[in-house]
C-alpha cells in the first residue's frame, strides 16, 4: 500500500495540471464531512456536469433523486433553469427542499436533444446558478458538450437520467459527467410516535473523477436543501453525526 | 373633459348620412316612450337635446374612446393662411331614433375625495346631469343611469392616433390643442380635397363614421377657428373676417385665463367685440400681455405657431442586391450589415425592439421571413443578430434573393440602463437574452415560471407565470396612513411550509385498488398502484381538503383526506380518499395517488 501522503501529493500534481494551473475550482460542499472528504475536490465542483439517476424505475426513486437535485441547486447561488419533458415538478414540494419557486425558471423540451441543447445555451449563459435536466438517453458527446459548456463557468450542470423502458442502468453508459450518482428511497427516520419521519435516502456514489464511488444513507433535504447524515441512535439526535450548519 | 355639446349638430350630421323615417327639423318625436309616459323631471324643452342625444350614445358603442365617454364631442378647428372666401354651416337639427332602452350614459372620475361626473352625453345632459356634479347624487336621482370610469390618458391617445391619421391622410400639419380640439392647417390643401366647404363635409363625414361627433370652423387664424367651432356657428369664416365673426362671441372664446375672464365680465366686458374696441396699453397693465396676445392672434396680427403632431415612420432597413445572392455565408453577412444598421436606428429613435421580421424577396416573388421575438426591448446588434442567425437555415434562396428586409415590428422605449443597482454588490445577471435565445429555439409557450395561488386544492395551487417578470420592488407602494401599513407581520406563504408537499404531482390523480383501510379516518395498510402492491408500514394524516365552493358548486360537499404513507421499501407516496368516511355526500371513499415523495 502507497503512502497516503504521496498519493495525496501525485493527485494535487495532477489536478494542477488538469486544471491548466488554476488550483482552486469554485465547489458546493455539502456541508457533510463523511461525503465532502470523499469528493476530490472536496464538494460538487460547480463548472463540472453531475448526473444523477434513480436507483430503480419506481416513481419515488425518481423522486428522491429530484429532491436531491432540487437541494443542490438551491444551495447553488442563483437562479436555476429545470428543463423537463412533463410538466409535473411539484413547486410547493420542490419550495421546501429549498428550492424557491422565485428562483426557478421550467423549459419544457420536446425531445432528449433539445433537452441537452437548451441545457448547452444556459450553461454558455453564465447567469445561472444551476441547470437540471432531465433526459432518457445521453451519450458520451452529449455529456462532453455539457460538459465543455459548463467549465469555466459557476453554473453547476445536473442531468438526471430516467430509467429508459429497457430496464438498463442509465448510470452505466459511458459519460464524461465529473461524479454520477444513484439515488434510491429508504424507510425514513423511525419516531417514537406513530407517523413518517424525516425522510430518508440511499445516496450511492458510482463514480467520480479522480477518486472513489462510496454509498451513504443520508437525510433528506430540508427548507434551505441541506442533507444530514442520519442519527446514530434512534430516538436520539446525534449532534457530532448531524451536518455543519455553515454556509455550503 | 371639457363638454361644449351642441350634440344636435353632430347628431344631425350623422343622421344625414343614413335614411331616417324620423322628420327632420322638428326635434321632438310625439309617439315616443318617454314622451307617453309624461316624465315630469324632463322639461319640455329639452326634449330635442335628449333626441340627439341618442344618437351620440348610439355612436358610444363604437370603438373610438373618445366616443365611448358619451359626452365628449371633438372639435376640429381648422385655420388656414391667407385664400378667399365662403360661407360653410351644417345645421339641420333633426331628431335621431330615440331607442325604447335609452339609459343615460356619463363616466365618472374621482377628484380628490369626491367621485364627481366626467361628461354626460347629451341625454344625461337633458336630464340636468352635468360634469361637476357628484355621481352619488346623479345616482339618487336617476335610476338605471349608466356610469362608466372616465379614461382622460386614453381619451388623450385616441386623440393622438386621431391626429396622426389625419397627418397622414388629409394635411401635413395637425396639432392638438387641449384635450378635445385638433387644428389643421389648410394651407394649400383644402384644393385637394375640393374646396374648403367640400373638405369639411368630408372631415365630418368620416369622424361620423368613427363614432366621433364633431363641429368644424375654418377661419384665417387659430384662435377665431378654436373660437367659432366652441361658442359660434360652427362654419367657414370669410378670410379677413374674423374679426366680425368672433365679435359677438363671449371672451371665454379666447382661451384667456379664467381669472382675467371673471375680472372683465365684472367689469362688464363680455364679448369680444367690446375688448376689441378697447384699447390696448391699459389692459396690457391691468391684465398683462397674454389677454391682448390671445386678441391678437385670434384677430391675425400675431402669428401663432402652431405644433403639429409628427406620424412615426415605421423602421425598416433594406438592402437590393444588383446580383441575386442564395449562399448561407452571403445571406449572414448581409444580415449582420442590416442588424447594425437597424440599431443605430434605434439609438437614433431611443427605442429597443421586442419583434423584428426578416424579410428575403426571392427571385420568383415568394417571399421568406424569419421572425424573431425578444422579451425584454433590445438594440444589442450580436444579441439580435444571434436570434436570428440561428434561423437562417429557414430561408430556402431558391434561385436566389433580390433583396434583404429587416423591418421593426414592435418596439419599446429604452432608455439609458443602471448597469449596477448597488454599488457594493454584484449586479444580477440579465436572463433576458438567455430567455430570447431559447424562446426562438423551443417557443416562447414552453418556459414558464410558477407562482403561488392560494387554494388547498394541490392542483390549483400553483400558477403558470411568465419568465420575465416585473421586478418586486416596482410594487405599488400603499398610503403612508394606510390602516394596513400598521399589520407588520410579513405575507403568509400560500404553500404551508409545514405540510409535507410531494416533489411531483400527478396530472390527474390515479385510481388505487385492492385498498385495505379503516375507517373512518386511518391510513390504508396496503394498496395496489400501476399493478404493484405496496404494503404500507408508515402513514401520516389525514390533511383534509374541502372543496372550493366558490368555483365550482359540484365541490359544495366533497372532501379529501390525505395521506403521506411509506411503504416497506421506503417508498412514500401522497394519497387521498374522496370523503371523510361519514357523510356520503362528501365523496365515495375511493383512494387515488396524487402525487409522490423523494
Amino acid at each position: 500500500m502507497a503512502d497516503p501522503a504521496v498519493l495525496k501529493q501525485l493527485r494535487e500534481t495532477l489536478n494542477g495540471l488538469e486544471d491548466r494551473g488554476f488550483r482552486r475550482r469554485p465547489v458546493l460542499p455539502f456541508g457533510i464531512d463523511a461525503i465532502d472528504s470523499r469528493l476530490a475536490p472536496g464538494g460538487l465542483r460547480l463548472d463540472a456536469l453531475h448526473e444523477v439517476a434513480a436507483a430503480g424505475p419506481d416513481m419515488a426513486e425518481d423522486c428522491a433523486a429530484t429532491l436531491f437535485m432540487a437541494g443542490i441547486a438551491a444551495r447553488a447561488w442563483g437562479p436555476v433553469l429545470w428543463v423537463v419533458r412533463r410538466r409535473d415538478l411539484f413547486a410547493p414540494g420542490l419550495s421546501q427542499a429549498g428550492l424557491d419557486h422565485k428562483r426557478l425558471i421550467h423549459a419544457e423540451a420536446r425531445d432528449d436533444a433539445e433537452v441537452l441543447a437548451v441545457m448547452e445555451e444556459a450553461l454558455r449563459h453564465r447567469g445561472l446558478g444551476a441547470v437540471i435536466g432531465e433526459a432518457k438517453r445521453a451519450d458520451m458527446t452529449a455529456t462532453r458538450r455539457l460538459q465543455l459548456a459548463a467549465e469555466g463557468g459557476r453554473t453547476i450542470a445536473l442531468l438526471m437520467k430516467r430509467h429508459a423502458r429497457e430496464g438498463r442502468d442509465p448510470i452505466a453508459t459511458p459519460s464524461a459527467a465529473v461524479t454520477r450518482w444513484r439515488i434510491g428511497c429508504a424507510p425514513s427516520t423511525p419516531l417514537p410516535v406513530e407517523g413518517v419521519g424525516r425522510h430518508r435516502w440511499r445516496v450511492e456514489l458510482a463514480r467520480q473523477k479522480g477518486g472513489e464511488g462510496f454509498t451513504q444513507i443520508l437525510e433528506a433535504c430540508d427548507a434551505t436543501g441541506r442533507c444530514a447524515l442520519p442519527a446514530q441512535l434512534a430516538d436520539r439526535s446525534a449532534a457530532a453525526g448531524r451536518a455543519a450548519r455553515r454556509a455550503a | 373633459m371639457q363638454a361644449p355639446l351642441d350634440p344636435l349638430t353632430e347628431a344631425a350630421a350623422r343622421e344625414q348620412q343614413h335614411v331616417c323615417s324620423v322628420p327632420r327639423g322638428g326635434g321632438w318625436r310625439p309617439g315616443a316612450r318617454w314622451a307617453r309616459d309624461g316624465d315630469p323631471i324632463v322639461p319640455k324643452q329639452i326634449l330635442p337635446e335628449l333626441v340627439s342625444g341618442r344618437g351620440t350614445s348610439e355612436a358610444g358603442g363604437g370603438a373610438a374612446p373618445q366616443a365611448r365617454n358619451g359626452g365628449a364631442s371633438l372639435i376640429a378647428a381648422a385655420s388656414r393662411g391667407t385664400p378667399p372666401p365662403s360661407s360653410f354651416a351644417r345645421r339641420s337639427p333633426s331628431p335621431s331614433k330615440l331607442g325604447e332602452d335609452f339609459r343615460p350614459l356619463v363616466t365618472s372620475i374621482r377628484n380628490g375625495g369626491r367621485i364627481e361626473i366626467a361628461a354626460a352625453c347629451p341625454g344625461a345632459q337633458g336630464l340636468g346631469l352635468q360634469p361637476g356634479m357628484a355621481v352619488t347624487q346623479a345616482r339618487a336621482q336617476f335610476r338605471g343611469l349608466d356610469i362608466r370610469p372616465a379614461d382622460p390618458e386614453g381619451d388623450m391617445a385616441a386623440l393622438r392616433g386621431l391626429a396622426i391619421a389625419l397627418a397622414r391622410r388629409w394635411t401635413p400639419t395637425v396639432a392638438i390643442e387641449g384635450m378635445d380640439t385638433l387644428f389643421l392647417d389648410l394651407t394649400g390643401v383644402a384644393h385637394l380635397h375640393g374646396g374648403e366647404a367640400a373638405m369639411a363635409r368630408r372631415l365630418c363625414r368620416m369622424l361620423a363614421r368613427f363614432g366621433f361627433a364633431s363641429r368644424v370652423a375654418i377661419a384665417d387664424t387659430p384662435g377665431a377657428a378654436w373660437a367659432l367651432a366652441h361658442h359660434g356657428e360652427a362654419g367657414i369664416c370669410a378670410p379677413g373676417a374674423q374679426g366680425e365673426a368672433i365679435a359677438p362671441l363671449p371672451i371665454e372664446a379666447l382661451r384667456i385665463d379664467p381669472r382675467a375672464a371673471e375680472l372683465l365680465h365684472r367689469l362688464g366686458v363680455t364679448r369680444i367685440g367690446q375688448l376689441a374696441e378697447m384699447p390696448r396699453a391699459p389692459l396690457v397693465r391691468r391684465f398683462g400681455a397674454g389677454l391682448v396676445t390671445q386678441l391678437e392672434r385670434a384677430m391675425g396680427r400675431l402669428p401663432e405657431p402652431l405644433h403639429p403632431v409628427i406620424p412615426p415612420e415605421p423602421i425598416a432597413v433594406i438592402q437590393r442586391f444588383a446580383e441575386p445572392i442564395a449562399t448561407p455565408e452571403a445571406i449572414a453577412h448581409w444580415l449582420s450589415e442590416l442588424v447594425t444598421r437597424l440599431a443605430d436606428a434605434l439609438a437614433a429613435q431611443g427605442l429597443g425592439a421586442t419583434r423584428i421580421e426578416l424579410v428575403a424577396a426571392r427571385v420568383d416573388g415568394v417571399p421568406q421571413r424569419i421572425r424573431a421575438g425578444l422579451a425584454r426591448p433590445s438594440r444589442d446588434p450580436a444579441h439580435l443578430l444571434k436570434l436570428l442567425s440561428r434561423r437562417i437555415e429557414d430561408v430556402e434562396p431558391g434561385y436566389g434573393i433580390d433583396s434583404l428586409a429587416l423591418h421593426l415590428r414592435r418596439a419599446d422605449a429604452l432608455g439609458a440602463q443602471p448597469m449596477v443597482e448597488r454599488l457594493d454588490e454584484e449586479a444580477a445577471p440579465d436572463l433576458a437574452p438567455l430567455v430570447d435565445t431559447l424562446a426562438t429555439r423551443i417557443g416562447t409557450g414552453a418556459m414558464w415560471r410558477n407562482a403561488p395561488v392560494e387554494s388547498d386544492v394541490p392542483e390549483r395551487s400553483v400558477a403558470r407565470a411568465p419568465v420575465l417578470d416585473p421586478p418586486a420592488r416596482g410594487a405599488a407602494r400603499g398610503r403612508i396612513d394606510a390602516v394596513g401599513q400598521l399589520d407588520r407581520s410579513p405575507a403568509l406563504h400560500p404553500w404551508h411550509p409545514e405540510w409535507p408537499k410531494p416533489a411531483r404531482l400527478l396530472r390527474r390523480p390515479e385510481r388505487l385498488d385492492h385498498v385495505v383501510a379503516e375507517l373512518p379516518d386511518h391510513a390504508p395498510r396496503r394498496f395496489t398502484w400501476r399493478g404493484t402492491a405496496h404494503r404500507v408500514v408508515r402513514a401520516d394524516g389525514p390533511e383534509r381538503v374541502h372543496g372550493e365552493w366558490w368555483k365550482r358548486d359540484i365541490e359544495r360537499h366533497s372532501v379529501r383526506d390525505y395521506f403521506r404513507v411509506e411503504d416497506d421499501m421506503g417508498c412514500r407516496y401522497w394519497l387521498f380518499r374522496k370523503g371523510d368516511g361519514e357523510r356520503a355526500a362528501t365523496g365515495d371513499l375511493s383512494w387515488y395517488l396524487h402525487g409522490v415523495f423523494g
